[in-house]
């Protein structure tokens, strides 16, 4: 299949690049790892009249700690990049779990984390880890940048709060106030397909105590779903069985499940359930030993 | 007198075309290309590459997959212009009915493929795996296939034929010395 004819920069600095999506004037698209995009402007449910390709803009595939333990992934890091990562593997353990599960191998060299953010698929998985550790995305415009949580970045199903002239740059996530454990888990029928269900899950913890804690849900919704309340209960307490199980029950009562050809919406539900239990028993069998 | 004359169409806006360069296989090629056209149609029809293939259209089954700069991508997810100045591998660059590449030798002497439509990209992602990890598990082979499919679901020779590859190229580069 053809994409529809459109016009092709390929700028080397943001400032060129925001430049061009100004006069662009709501027409154009900013092309990164294009795993998503192509396949879209391929099929004709996106035809837009000029693609930015942001490949050559140097600097941006970075992923780095800065000294006080804030990660930042800028908008070249390929997803592939996030899989063989030492720095998540060390210190990161939820995105360390979701990025050898994004797509599939061949889609995960192209693909990037901050591109995934910026698609907003209900689907995609990165948005759901985000999510659960509370970041952010840095978009820069014409008038400089701003910072957007990413509960009001992803606004809608395949929808982003970034303005037509504004490219998505870096995606930020804050320093651990304790020590910081989860996981992901999700259930596809087959590699690189849409999710069944899927549960990001991220908690600090102090001692044996919890201190922080996020839950976010994938593919159980029109949109990414922040499991806040489920995440709250876990806060101040020890991760026993008792808490654990009440956290699950809120995650999976927070999920918005479909029946369709993937599952009923009741095992949908079960999953979301299976998967914040089997993360946070993990976790605390694990802080048990450390105390 | 004709009864009609057929006459030509009135010269539209000209169609922008981008000159790019890209390394394939080696060689220096240079073409003109619309940006809108992908990756896959210019090895196909530009430059008559035809053993990389189409299946899908919609990036899930790896039967386009090619090296681009030693990594696996797959062609019918990037547009040509997006690989002037970078080097693509396609499963012609691998080697000719005279000279097989340790990688089809394995493929034909395990019998690694059936209808052969999903073998150019498989062979490819094999190759990349194995320039990553020489020695790798059965586990490994089978993840890092997995944005392959092959339609006859002939994947256990397939399997076989990566691991048999890993210790033809393992025996080489020991016969090799290095």
């Amino acid at each position: 299949m053809y994409p529809s004819r459109f016009r092709y920069e390929a700028p080397h600095s943001i400032e060129e690049a925001v430049g061009l999506l100004q006069a662009g004037d709501g027409e154009a698209k900013v092309l990164a790892g294009g795993q998503s995009l192509v396949p879209l402007i391929k099929l004709r449910f996106a035809s837009p009249e000029l693609l930015v390709d942001i490949n050559d803009l140097p600097g941006l595939a970075y992923h780095r700690a800065d000294p006080d333990g804030t990660i930042r992934v800028g908008a070249l890091c390929r997803h592939a990049d996030l899989e063989g990562s030492a720095l998540l593997a060390d210190r990161q353990p939820t995105m360390a779990a979701a990025a050898p599960m994004v797509a599939d191998p061949i889609v995960r060299n192209r693909g990037t984390l901050v591109g995934s953010l910026c698609h907003a698929d209900p689907q995609g998985d990165w948005a759901a880890v985000v999510t659960a550790l509370g970041g952010h995305v840095v978009a820069q415009g014409p008038g400089g940048r701003r910072t957007i949580p990413i509960g009001k970045f992803v606004n809608g199903p395949f929808q982003n709060a970034l303005a037509y002239d504004e490219i998505a740059v870096e995606a930020v996530i804050p320093a651990p106030g304790g020590t910081p454990a989860g996981g992901y888990l999700k259930l596809e029928r087959r590699v690189g397909d849409f999710a069944t269900a899927g549960a990001a899950v991220a908690v600090e913890t102090s001692g044996d105590l919890v201190t922080r804690a996020g839950i976010a849900l994938t593919g159980v919704g029109g949109s990414t779903i922040d499991a806040a309340e489920a995440a709250q209960v876990l806060v101040g307490r020890p991760l026993g069985a008792e808490v654990i199980a009440e956290a699950a029950d809120l995650a999976a009562r927070a999920a918005q499940p479909k029946s369709d050809h993937r599952g009923s919406a009741k095992y949908k539900r079960h999953l979301v359930h299976t998967f914040v239990e089997r993360i946070l028993t993990r976790v605390g069998d694990t802080t048990e030993r450390a105390a | 007198m004709a009864l009609f004359e057929e006459i030509a169409a009135e010269p539209s806006e000209p169609v922008p075309v981008r000159r790019v360069t890209i390394s394939v296989n080696g060689e220096r090629r240079t073409a003109d290309v619309e940006p809108r056209l992908l990756l896959a149609h210019l090895l196909r029809q530009g430059l008559r590459l035809t053993g990389t293939h189409i299946g899908c259209d919609t990036t899930n089954c790896g039967a386009c997959t090619v090296l681009f700069d030693g990594k696996p991508v797959k062609s019918c997810t990037m547009l040509a212009v997006q690989a002037d100045g970078h080097e693509i591998t396609t499963v012609e660059g691998l080697g000719g009915a005279s000279e097989l590449h340790p990688v089809q030798e394995a493929f034909k002497d395990e019998h690694g493929l059936q209808c052969g439509f999903c073998t150019p990209g498989m062979m490819l992602a094999a190759k990349a795996l194995l320039d990553e990890v020489p020695d790798p598990t059965e586990d490994e082979v089978r993840w890092a296939l997995s944005g392959n499919v092959c339609r006859c679901t002939g994947y256990q020779n397939i399997v076989k034929s990566v691991l048999s590859a890993a210790q033809k190229l393992q025996g080489q580069s020991a016969a090799d010395g290095s």
